[in-house]
């Protein structure tokens, strides 16, 4: 997605060196993909081989100071949740989960037991984003409910949890993803780039205390 | 399958091996007790049982898929409303999600509980021919987080493999949650003592997923477990107002049926977006039963013919 498939990790004294996405290094990311010899190779570990990778990942990476440390997990309430929810406690703590549903209730269920695992790991939830919001015919603007609507925001309402904002079906989005294009800067005007930068200025005016 | 557990030294000879909890390299390995005890040689009984339930299966298809949020359940789910059309059929689906169980909302069994019989736990139904489990049944709140490591999944997944009573069946179609982990590792290692007809791996057109289908892929070769084909699920979405069609999820290197010819595995066919299929797996209903006639059905049918003639 950020376009940086063919990079390899590199180790320094303090530790092993994250890929960054360009000079600036103001975005450093680190992921298991840089560490396969093949895109294609699959990763056939059981619980304890991830546990270890990610306790890794926790101590070993050196990203150097950084304002926001943003951690992408599968979906679940398993062994890479817990073990980064245990390691995390141990550094430094947590400020918090963002989480993320589609609007039916099939995905809103599994995310109400995701609502569940963070208050029974003391995680803060720092809010739910509603993702693929509808989409708007590029034709005839007509907007459809795809994936149905407002099961995201209707959960955030019943749980006391803050709704970020919504996120509509965008392919244009999904085409910047595969392209490794930034999204947000070749569509500065659009809805979508709207709604992700509301959502970034909430995390971002949240009180961590 | 290696017998060589995680947390085993370098030059661990295995837990079966003649020489377990005795060779040099034992020495201050944690499992060093349990070999020298001779019980992991020994066939796990477990196994056995499962096999004399799994000998009342004739056709076993695992569902797929290297991505979330593909419509793996979805699929699983109609796929066992498709085969269940046929009422000489008999028919189960088993969901293996553990964390993230679907399959009783899409079927319409949300708030079902498992009953234990003598002769094991029954299945919950959602028509004479049609029996499902999953974690689902088994909590006390569809609301509740299974917040468990790996061994205890799998512990379930066995249980769920030899204690379930289904009877004779005809088709018993697995649910996964997406990846190559614990769950995919145990059913097909549990597996192992029957034959089972396949995977079906379900991807959406993006290579965001296609990367990792072609995991699922080497996955399956790697445990050397067939595969079925490839289903391309929300491919292409028709607006109701003008009835042109987007591709919501674009193809850029070009979708799931090129990727099954590059890597020489059957494509089974595409299934449209309709958002009257996410309706109705929020419904608990059959879109198939719904809506027949839709491109969507059609599709779904299709391709459900494909699966039983491979099946034999």
């Amino acid at each position: 997605m950020l376009q940086l498939e063919d990079q390899d990790i590199h180790q320094c004294t303090q530790g092993w060196v994250p890929v960054f996405t360009d000079s600036s290094q103001t975005l450093a990311v680190m992921s298991i993909g840089f560490l396969l010899n093949n895109r294609d190779d699959a990763v056939v570990w059981r619980g304890p081989k991830k546990n270890a990778m990610i306790k890794q990942f926790i101590e070993d990476v050196s990203w150097g100071e950084r304002d926001y440390l943003i951690i992408d997990t599968p979906p679940g309430t398993s062994d890479e949740h817990i073990t980064v929810v245990e390691n995390l406690r141990h550094r430094e703590n947590v400020d918090g989960a963002v989480l993320v549903t589609t609007p039916q209730a099939v995905s809103v269920g599994d995310v109400r037991r995701e609502l569940a695992f963070c208050r029974k790991t003391g995680v803060r939830v720092l809010g739910i984003i509603e993702n693929m919001s509808g989409f708007v015919c590029p034709h005839c603007k007509e907007c459809t409910n795809v994936f149905s609507s407002g099961g995201g925001e209707a959960l955030a309402i019943e749980t006391g949890v803050p709704f970020l904002g919504c996120i509509p079906l965008d392919p244009a989005l999904g085409q910047s993803l595969e392209t490794g294009t930034k999204y947000t800067e070749a569509f500065p005007q659009s809805s979508t780039t709207d709604s992700i930068f509301n959502i970034i200025n909430k995390l971002t005016s949240v009180n961590i205390s | 399958m290696s017998d060589k557990p995680e947390n085993a030294p370098e030059h661990c000879p295995g837990t079966t091996s003649e020489e377990a909890g005795k060779a040099s390299s034992c020495e201050g390995c944690p499992n060093q007790k349990i070999c020298t005890s001779g019980a992991l040689r020994a066939p796990d009984p477990d196994i056995e049982k499962v096999k004399e339930r799994m000998a009342n299966i004739k056709h076993k298809i695992l569902v797929l898929s290297g991505k979330g949020g593909v419509g793996k359940s979805t699929f699983s789910a109609h796929l066992a409303r498709g085969l269940s059309c046929d009422e000489s059929r008999q028919i189960a689906l088993l969901d293996i999600d553990i964390c993230g169980p679907s399959i009783p909302r899409m079927v319409g069994l949300e708030g079902e509980q498992v009953h234990q019989s003598g002769s094991g736990w029954s299945p919950v139904y959602v028509e004479d021919n049609l029996a499902v489990m999953s974690v689902g049944f088994l909590l006390a709140s569809p609301d509740d987080a299974v917040i468990w490591r790996g061994p205890k999944k799998n512990g379930l997944i066995k249980q769920f493999l030899r204690d379930v009573d289904w009877g004779e069946v005809d088709y018993l179609v697995v649910d996964t949650p997406p990846g190559t982990s614990d769950e995919h590792i145990s059913i097909v290692q549990y597996l192992s003592c029957t034959h089972v007809d396949g995977a079906v791996v379900i991807t959406t057109p993006q290579e965001v997923s296609l990367l990792d289908v072609r995991k699922e892929i080497n996955f399956c070769r790697k445990v050397k477990l067939p595969i079925i084909g490839i289903v391309e699920n929300m491919s292409g979405f028709v607006c109701p107002k003008c009835k042109t069609e987007s591709k919501i999820f674009p193809p850029t290197t070009g979708g799931a049926e090129k990727m099954a010819t590059d890597m020489n595995v059957p494509f089974l066919g595409k299934l449209p977006l309709d958002p009257r299929i996410g309706r109705c797996c929020d419904e608990g209903k059959s879109f198939l039963a719904e809506l027949p006639d839709s491109p969507a059905a059609v599709a779904y049918t299709e391709i459900i013919e494909k699966i039983i003639l491979h099946c034999g």
